[in-house]
């Protein structure tokens, strides 16, 4: 038998050759007999976990104080060792995450350049840009600062056409705990 | 540190001895900090994996004057922009890793660092709670090392890190545990499950005398770091 597999130009080893009881021979598999390293798997997506987490860290620290990121990761139960194949499912989500912040990011960063150079323009002629307004939230900065263009002296502004741009003094004072006992 | 198997399926809850440190399995006098067990199958996966502890003489109680202050300056020094830049440290974000790498989403059950930071931001102060809690808050807070509590008497053998068996209960008559959970355990069953919670029967309780202080350290938590977050939490239980 193993001549014939050598005419068909098949080379089978003796070791894919088995013997049954009855004398019967069986052949093994052809496909050579690999082993996957699941280790060596789980060490390399445990470092691209480790680098993904790290980004994600330091993009969250960039966002701040932005808000309307979504950070969760899905959570696989644990603590436990997780499969291959759920590392690969967490380092995707990480990578998902990631990217779709990273994005969210860049258009906020885009609008808020916008924002900023508009807070110049009002600034330059606020005749132009009556009764608008530009909060610090919406260039990207915590506080309650505002620039606001309102006319000067009320009515007799509006009318005489005294525009000005009114920066806010920030955010009020907290209340306090009350006079000292 | 030597595992408690030989790293089969079940992960057994045997300790055995340490091979590489003298000192581990050894029962630990105030002065001495002992090397715990880490289960093969959990050591081949997280070679960096360790869990240090010590023992004190020490009970729970109200908190002294000099650890309320403590607290107090540390509070002050304490900032919002500390909070947010804090998963950028070294310490906390290996911790962040190592909760992902181990199914946690760090966002959801935050790291002990970030929860002792976010509560000081939420409470406005890191608030007494109580000798044990303080010396844990102090020692967290200056190191991100977690660091956990057991009555000492209530302890069998030495501590380390395994995987918990099929049906195996939390202290043995506490919550049912899944099987596969990394669980704190001693010789005869599992304390705590790691950063998640730990058994009733051996917290630090009313009657308790000695305290066994553990902190765990993975991949990027320096062995001086698990050192002086026990030391920090040793010495905050003593002081008066």
């Amino acid at each position: 038998m193993p001549e014939i597999l050598e005419h068909e130009g098949h080379a089978v080893a003796d070791a894919d050759i088995g013997v049954l009881g009855g004398g019967a021979t069986v052949f093994g598999p052809l496909l050579p007999d690999v082993r996957v390293d699941e280790g060596a798997a789980k060490r390399s997506l445990h470092r691209q976990i480790g680098r993904l987490e790290e980004e994600l860290a330091s993009l969250f620290c960039s966002t701040y104080p932005r808000t309307g990121f979504d950070w969760v990761v899905t959570s696989r139960g644990g603590p436990r060792l997780l499969s291959v194949r759920e590392l690969e499912r967490v380092r995707d989500e990480l990578s998902d995450r990631l990217q779709e912040n990273r994005r969210t990011l860049g258009e906020r960063t885009y609008v808020e350049e916008q924002k900023r150079r508009h807070i110049e323009e009002m600034l330059l002629d606020p005749a132009a840009h009556r009764w608008e307004i530009v909060s610090n939230q919406d260039i990207g900065e915590r506080g309650c600062k505002h620039w606001h263009v309102r006319p000067r002296w009320g009515v007799l502004g509006m009318l005489m056409n005294w525009w000005r741009v009114k920066i806010s003094s920030g955010c009020p004072l907290a209340g306090g705990h009350g006079l000292r006992p | 540190m030597s595992g408690p198997d030989g790293g089969d399926e079940t992960d057994t809850a045997r300790p055995g001895p340490a091979t590489d440190d003298s000192r581990a399995g050894i029962s630990a006098t105030d002065e001495e900090l002992v090397e715990g067990w880490v289960s093969a199958r959990l050591r081949e996966e997280f070679p960096r994996l360790r869990l240090r502890y010590l023992e004190v003489e020490a009970t729970e109680g109200r908190t002294g004057r000099s650890v309320r202050r403590r607290l107090r300056v540390m509070s002050d020094r304490f900032t919002g922009g500390k909070a947010v830049n804090m998963r950028l440290e070294p310490v906390p974000s290996a911790f962040r890793t190592f909760y992902r790498q181990v199914g946690i989403d760090p966002d959801q059950r935050r790291p002990a660092a970030e929860e002792v930071a976010v509560r000081r931001m939420q409470e406005g102060a890191y608030l007494s709670r109580g000798r044990v809690g303080d010396a844990l808050t102090i020692a967290v807070a200056e190191t991100g090392v977690p660091v956990l509590a057991f009555d000492a008497a209530a302890l069998t053998g030495p501590l380390g890190l395994r995987l918990s068996r099929r049906e195996e209960l939390l202290g043995e008559e506490g919550r049912s545990l899944t099987g596969g959970e990394i669980v704190v355990a001693d010789a005869r069953r599992a304390v705590a499950v790691l950063f998640v919670d730990q058994s009733a029967k051996t917290s630090v309780g009313r009657g308790t005398e000695r305290i066994a202080l553990a902190a765990v350290g993975v991949e990027g938590v320096p062995a001086i770091s698990i050192e002086e977050a026990l030391w920090t939490a040793a010495e905050a239980l003593v002081e008066r």
